[in-house]
């Protein structure tokens, strides 16, 4: 199954499952969402799945105010970078509903955000604006790396009572992969693979460029642990700790521009506690996007974003003496 | 109306000494707006107001003296005294509570009535477009609506006019209700909107749209109940356009630099609780002592309900119990 029928079929079982569970977005029926998504679903649950106008923040505003009174809404906004309209409606909302009310009312919204670059599209079409979402207190935010862990955290998310941003990186749609049959948990991170050496934390499509570093340090002798964060926030702050006390040296990979990003936030983690500071044996590497917005053409775009050869050069020099 | 009226005045007097943190917003003048939009509601109508909210919240059925605790800060206030003054939900008498970003609360609302017709109709199929334009269904008879109260001043939020336009496509059950006091803080609605009628903005989102007397309580009680009646049968959403003036500034820090003394005075001789009394006495309904001995009891109601809540302004929420606000558990809802 791939990683995109694998977000429909996560959709698809929990509509089977709730009635509340209503999916809303631009392009979703008929003409299957702009990445094919959710392609067929309005023929399975065709109750169920909302084509809206553009209108952004109007109907993720909306599907904010029916979650509170008890319907369970998908918003699926067309592209991530799109964000910005639906910043008010998400962050001083849905986030602060069950705070503000004093625990009155909660808010149940999975809003689904396809994200990333490497589709030619420019720059207001190829942004992963996670980091943006880590400052607004009252959110989940989930940024799975292939089709299993993307079934169960989807599933997972719209049973979740909170709002959950779930970022789709668009290079992993046609990813194929089989469903695991026990569920992973939001705020869980995941070990994909294992070695002495060195830890190297990634997500979503950074998995991959991970999982690629750690091949090419392996044909040098060096034993890799990659570790998946999975969702973003809450941080699985044990899992980092014990992973990177293990090996003592520590490489970040992300794909959006490092400032203010998830690294730094993976980093301050790292610092804050005693035991797994002291088990540093260097610096840590930060390998993040470039600080620019992403370049239209081919070569710029794949330049803008951390390749696997160029990760693992930098790796190697902790090991040179 | 007295009851909200004595409410902002002894607020007022709270602030000016000293004993409420924050700002507030004061309605004073525009009761009859308050008062006549929520005694023409039927039990399960919601309604989500404005950051002006306290009147509202009042007539729509609220404790005073939970109101007055959130204001206080402390626990016994609606939402535990983490909202304030413009934060007043109450969702055992359907009332969603405010946003503070001024016509944020109307898609909200507009939400509201998306779940009341999934409700009434068993589920979304009145907005599925896959196989049948919305538009052209047959209206849908529903129970209850919401109301999208916002001001003049939202009126001129992208976030109104999207929510008006999918709730007309969608026919949902929504009272866009504009309470239009004439001012958005300092800005005039005469300089700010393209237009002398907010409520002619109804024609580009084909509703209905009418206009009417705010401080009028009679007035605005009918027209709310023709919009009702209007929306339930299941013809979608209405805009009413509400005629009204606040008396105090917009917040406590307001000097009112932007209009004039004289203006002022002319909304004075149209108070709406002084239009609806002498109209009660003119009826004989009432008597002018009658009307005095209401003034005094609903005086008295609030001086011992806002007193309750002074009493039990320090027991507030430790920063523990703040911090395991912020999410829901799973056994919010299941």
């Amino acid at each position: 199954m791939t990683f995109r029928e694998a977000i429909r079929k996560a959709m698809s079982d929990e509509m089977a499952a709730d009635r509340n569970v209503v999916l809303f977005g631009e392009d979703i029926g008929v003409y299957g969402g702009c990445f094919k998504v959710t392609e067929g679903l309005w023929k399975e649950h065709p109750n169920q799945v909302v084509d809206t106008p553009v209108s952004e923040e109007g109907f993720t505003g909306m599907a904010v105010g029916a979650a509170m009174m008890g319907l369970r809404p998908i918003i699926e906004i067309m592209y991530a970078d799109f964000y910005t309209l639906i910043f008010d409606p998400i962050v001083n909302h849905a986030a602060k509903t069950h705070f503000m009310s004093g625990g009155q009312f909660c808010c149940p919204i999975t809003v689904r955000l396809p994200e990333g670059s490497g589709t030619g599209h420019g720059a207001q079409h190829t942004q992963s604006p996670e980091a943006l979402f880590m400052n607004g207190v009252g959110l989940k935010i989930v940024a799975p790396s292939n089709p299993s862990d993307a079934y169960h955290l989807l599933r997972a998310s719209i049973r979740d009572n909170n709002p959950v941003l779930f970022f789709e990186h668009k290079l992993l749609y046609p990813m194929e992969g089989e469903i695991a049959s026990s569920p992973i948990e939001i705020g869980k991170a995941k070990v994909v693979r294992d070695g002495l050496d060195i830890t190297i934390i990634a997500y979503s499509h950074a998995v991959i460029t991970a999982l690629k570093t750690a091949e090419i340090l392996e044909e040098h002798g060096i034993r890799a642990t990659v570790v998946d964060l999975c969702t973003l926030n809450p941080l699985d702050k044990n899992t980092i700790w014990q992973q990177v006390r293990k090996t003592g040296r520590v490489a970040l990979i992300q794909d959006p521009n490092g400032i203010g990003g998830i690294e730094a936030q993976v980093c301050a983690a790292i610092c804050q506690d005693k035991e797994t500071f002291n088990s540093l044996k260097c610096q840590i590497l930060q390998f993040s996007g470039k600080d620019t917005p992403i370049p239209f053409s081919k070569d710029l775009e794949k330049a803008t974003i951390p390749q696997p050869e160029d990760c693992a050069i930098e790796i190697l020099k902790l090991f040179e003496n | 109306m007295l009851n909200s009226r004595y409410f902002e005045e002894k607020t007022e007097e709270l602030f000016k000494a000293g004993l409420i943190h924050g700002t507030t917003h004061l309605a004073n003048g525009q009761e009859a707006s308050q008062a006549g939009l929520c005694m023409a509601l039927d039990d399960g109508d919601w309604i989500v107001p404005t950051h002006r909210c306290h009147g509202f919240t009042i007539c729509n059925g609220s404790w005073p003296v939970a109101m007055f605790s959130e204001m206080f800060g402390s626990r016994l206030g609606l939402a535990k005294g983490l909202g304030g003054s413009m934060h007043m939900p109450d969702k055992q008498v359907c009332n969603l509570g405010s946003s503070a970003v001024v016509g944020s609360g109307v898609p909200l609302a507009t939400g509201i009535a998306f779940y009341q017709k999934f409700q009434s109709t068993g589920s979304a199929a009145f907005a599925t477009s896959t196989t049948q334009n919305p538009r052209e269904l047959a209206p849908q008879p529903v129970k209850n609506m919401s109301v999208a109260i916002f001001g003049d001043g939202a009126s001129s939020r992208g976030s109104v006019h999207e929510s008006m336009n999918l709730a007309s496509i969608w026919k949902l059950p929504v009272l866009f209700y504009c309470e239009n006091n004439h001012y958005g803080m300092s800005a005039s609605s005469d300089k700010m909107i393209s237009i002398d009628r907010i409520s002619e903005r109804a024609a580009a989102y084909n509703m209905p749209g009418k206009l009417v007397d705010g401080n009028d309580l009679e007035a605005v009680y009918n027209a709310v109940k023709e919009a009702s009646t209007y929306i339930k049968e299941g013809n979608g959403p209405y805009l009413l356009e509400v005629m009204t003036y606040r008396f105090k500034g917009h917040s406590k820090s307001d000097r009112r630099l932007y209009r004039t003394c004289d203006e002022e005075q002319m909304w004075m001789l149209r108070d709406p609780i002084l239009l609806f009394e002498q109209k009660m006495i003119d009826c004989g309904y009432v008597t002018k002592q009658e009307v005095l001995d209401i003034e005094k009891q609903c005086h008295e109601y609030m001086e011992v309900q806002a007193k309750i809540a002074l009493e039990k302004s320090n027991d507030k929420l430790s920063a523990q119990e703040v911090e395991k606000m912020v999410y829901a558990t799973q056994e919010d809802r299941k």
